[in-house]
C-alpha cells in the first residue's frame, strides 16, 4: 500500500500548499511505512520536482504530456484513479484548492473511497483514520471516521508544518493509459502574475470599510510591501468596487489561513471571521474598541489606522533591516 | 432543455452553533433555517439564465435531500422562481449519501444543465456537486463565478488559484458555482410565495448506498486567550511581539 499526494504547479512552480500535502502525507508515512508517491502533471523541470523529495516524496511520477493542460476535473478523475490502482494507494491527498476541491470529490466516488476534506490537522488516529475538519464556517469541528478501505482528503492550507524530510527520489515520466479526453475546452487563461497570491501568503494584510476609499488603500500597500504580504479586503470594499473581487476574503469569498493576519479598519462580522478563522495570528488595528474583531484578534491597536500606518511601517522596515 | 438546482437547508449563517449533550448532533433549538447561501446564488442565475433564453430553457428545478421539516425552504426556492421541486425524503447524513440520491432523481429526470453552490455553509465540504458529477459520468467544472448561455451554447470562468479560465461545455454537465455568477440572491416577492403555495414537490423515497464515513463527535472551537493590546504609539512593540512571542515574524 501507498499513499499518493496530488501535487499542484503553477507556471513551472510547485505550489507551497502541495509542499505542505507531501509534508502531511510524509507524517502519516512515519505512523503506517507506505511510501509517499508524488504526481506531478504539467511542466514542472526535475530539479523543481526534487522540491518534493525534501519533504518526504520517495516517487514522483511526472506527466508532461500537454494534453493535460487542460484540468478538466473528469479526465483527471479518471488518470489518478490509473495511478492508484497501479500503485495500490490507499490514502490520496489533495490540497483544499480549488483544483483539489473539484478532483478529489469524484475520485471519492469513483473509488468508493471516504472524502475528508477541509481536513485542518494530522489524523488523531491512523487505523481506521480519523480526521479533524472543518465545518460550520470554522465555528466547529467535525471528527471524523473513515469506514471504506481506501480514503481521500483535501488538506487546508496552512494545517501542516512544513517539516524536511528529505529521501532520495526516483522521478518517472509516465505516460498514463487513460486519455486526456476532455469534455470542457478552455478558450483563455488569465493569470494574475507578479502578485502574491493570496491562498500562499504566510502574511495577509486586508483592509475594510473603516479606510473609507479606494484613495485610501496606499498606506496598506505599502505595509504589504514591506511585509512581502499579500492584500486581502472584506465584502463591501470589494462591492463597493474599491479593490478587486479577487482581494475579497470570507465566508462567500476565499478562504485564507496564513501565519499572520493584519485585520486593519474591518469590524469582523462573522462572515468575514469565517474565512480568516484559520489565521495563525490576527491582529487587528480598530479605533472602536468595541468592535467584534477584538474578541478573534490575539493582538490590538485601538487607534486610527490612518495613524497607525505609517508608524507601523516604519517599525516594520526598522525591523526588517535589523 | 431543464436546469437542476441542488439546494442545502442550513442553519443562518450568524447562527451560534451548539451541540447535543454528546456532542454528536446539532441543537436545533431556535435555528432559522435558509436556502445555502451558495445555492441561493446559483439558482438566481439559473432563473435569469432561463429568463434569457427566449424560452430554450423550459424550466427550473431544485432538488433538497432532507426530512419534512425542509419544506418551508423549498417553498422559498419556489417562490423566488423555481417551477418545481424533488425532495429525497431522508437525513442529509454526509456528501457521499446526499450526491447519490441526487444521483438517482437526475437520472430519470435527464436534466441538461445541473447548478451546485461549491459549498454548504454547515458541512464545508465543497463536494456534493463533484460526486454528483462523478455518480452521473458528467463533466463538471468547479469554482464557476461567470455563466453565459447564448442560445444553447454554454461558456463559463472559472477559477483557478491565481486566475480564471474561460470555458466552452456542451450539455449534459455540472456546474458548481460561487461568488461573482449572479450579484445579488433574488428574495421572493408577494405573488411568488403566492404561486409557490400550488407549485408540486415531488417526494421520493430514499435509495440504499455505501456508508464510506462516520462523524464520531463535533467539538467547538476552544475559547481565545484575550486580544493583547498594544499602544497605538508603539507599534515598535506590536512588532517584537509577533517576532519573538508568537513568531509569526
Ligand atoms: C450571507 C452573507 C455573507 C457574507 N460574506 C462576507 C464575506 O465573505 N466577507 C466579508 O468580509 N463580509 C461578508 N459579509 C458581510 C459582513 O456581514 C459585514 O457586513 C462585513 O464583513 C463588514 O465589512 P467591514 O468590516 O469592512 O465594514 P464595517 O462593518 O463597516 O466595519 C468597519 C470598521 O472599521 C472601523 N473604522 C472606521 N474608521 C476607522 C479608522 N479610521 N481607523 C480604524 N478603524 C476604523 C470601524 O470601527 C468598524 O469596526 C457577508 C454577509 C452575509 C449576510
Amino acid at each position: 500500500m501507498s499513499i499518493i499526494v496530488f501535487s499542484e504547479n503553477r507556471i513551472g512552480k510547485i505550489k507551497k500548499q502541495s509542499l505542505e500535502a507531501v509534508a502531511y502525507a510524509t507524517y502519516i508515512s512515519k505512523n503506517n511505512s507506505k511510501p509517499v508517491i508524488a504526481i506531478s502533471v504539467g511542466n514542472v523541470n526535475n530539479d523543481e520536482l526534487a522540491v518534493l523529495a525534501k519533504y518526504g516524496a520517495s516517487k514522483i511520477i511526472s506527466i508532461t504530456d500537454s494534453n493535460w493542460q487542460n484540468h478538466d476535473s473528469q479526465a483527471y478523475t479518471k488518470l489518478i484513479a490509473e495511478i492508484v490502482e497501479k500503485e495500490s494507494a490507499d490514502t490520496i491527498i489533495f490540497s483544499h484548492s480549488n483544483m483539489g476541491k473539484a478532483i478529489a470529490p469524484r475520485l471519492s466516488v469513483r473509488l468508493k473511497a471516504g472524502l475528508a476534506s477541509n481536513v485542518l490537522a494530522l489524523p488523531l488516529s491512523y487505523s481506521p483514520y480519523v480526521f479533524k475538519r472543518k465545518s460550520y464556517n470554522g465555528n466547529a469541528f467535525q471528527q471524523m471516521k473513515i469506514k471504506s478501505q481506501k480514503c481521500v482528503i483535501t488538506i487546508n492550507p496552512n494545517s501542516c508544518d512544513l517539516v524536511e524530510s528529505p529521501v532520495s527520489v526516483n522521478i518517472t515520466d509516465f505516460t498514463p493509459t487513460t486519455v486526456a479526453n476532455a469534455a470542457t475546452k478552455v478558450e483563455n487563461i488569465d493569470l494574475i502574475t507578479g502578485k502574491i497570491l493570496l491562498t500562499e501568503a504566510s502574511v495577509v494584510v486586508s483592509g475594510g470599510r473603516g479606510l473609507k476609499s479606494s484613495d485610501n488603500w496606499k498606506p496598506l500597500e505599502e505595509l504589504a510591501e514591506v511585509l512581502g504580504a499579500g492584500l486581502a479586503c472584506s465584502r463591501p470594499v470589494s462591492d463597493e468596487g474599491w479593490r478587486s473581487h479577487e482581494e475579497h476574503v470570507g465566508q462567500t469569498g476565499k478562504i485564507i489561513a496564513p501565519d499572520l493576519y493584519f485585520a486593519v479598519g474591518i469590524s469582523g462580522a462573522i462572515q468575514h471571521i469565517g474565512g480568516i478563522s484559520g489565521s495563525k495570528v490576527i491582529v487587528a488595528i480598530n479605533k472602536d474598541k468595541d468592535a467584534p474583531i477584538f474578541s478573534y484578534a490575539n493582538y490590538g491597536i485601538l487607534g486610527d489606522a490612518f495613524d497607525v500606518l505609517p508608524k507601523l511601517i516604519e517599525s516594520v522596515k526598522k525591523f526588517k533591516s535589523a | 432543455m431543464k436546469i437542476l438546482v441542488c439546494m442545502g437547508n442550513v442553519p443562518d449563517t450568524t447562527t451560534k452553533i451548539k451541540f447535543d449533550s454528546e456532542m454528536k448532533k446539532l441543537d436545533t433549538n431556535g435555528i432559522q433555517w435558509v436556502i445555502n447561501p451558495w445555492d441561493e446564488l446559483a439558482l438566481t442565475r439559473a432563473l435569469e439564465i432561463k429568463e434569457q433564453s427566449g424560452g430554450k430553457i423550459e424550466k427550473v428545478s431544485v432538488i433538497n435531500i432532507g426530512k419534512a421539516d425542509a419544506e418551508p425552504t423549498i417553498r422559498k426556492a419556489l417562490a423566488i422562481g423555481a417551477d418545481d421541486a424533488y425532495r429525497v425524503d431522508a437525513e442529509p447524513s454526509d456528501s457521499y449519501y446526499i450526491a447519490a440520491q441526487i444521483a438517482e432523481v437526475a437520472k430519470k429526470e435527464n436534466f441538461d444543465i445541473i447548478m451546485c453552490g461549491i459549498e454548504s455553509s454547515d458541512f464545508n465540504d465543497a463536494a456534493v456537486g463533484s460526486m454528483l458529477a462523478e455518480f452521473l459520468d458528467y463533466p463538471s467544472v468547479s469554482a464557476v463565478s461567470s455563466f453565459e448561455f447564448n442560445d444553447g451554447n454554454v461558456k463559463l470562468k472559472r477559477d483557478i488559484d491565481g486566475g480564471k479560465e474561460t470555458i466552452v461545455i456542451s450539455t449534459p454537465f455540472v456546474a458548481i458555482v460561487q461568488k461573482g455568477i449572479c450579484i445579488n440572491p433574488r428574495i421572493p416577492a408577494m405573488r411568488g410565495i403566492m404561486m409557490a403555495r400550488t407549485k408540486p414537490i415531488t417526494v421520493s423515497a430514499p435509495v440504499e448506498t455505501d456508508s464510506l464515513i462516520e462523524t464520531t463527535i463535533f467539538e467547538l472551537p476552544a475559547s481565545k486567550a484575550a486580544c493583547k493590546m498594544v499602544d497605538a504609539e508603539d507599534t515598535d512593540k506590536l512588532i517584537e511581539l509577533l517576532h519573538g512571542e508568537a513568531k509569526v515574524l
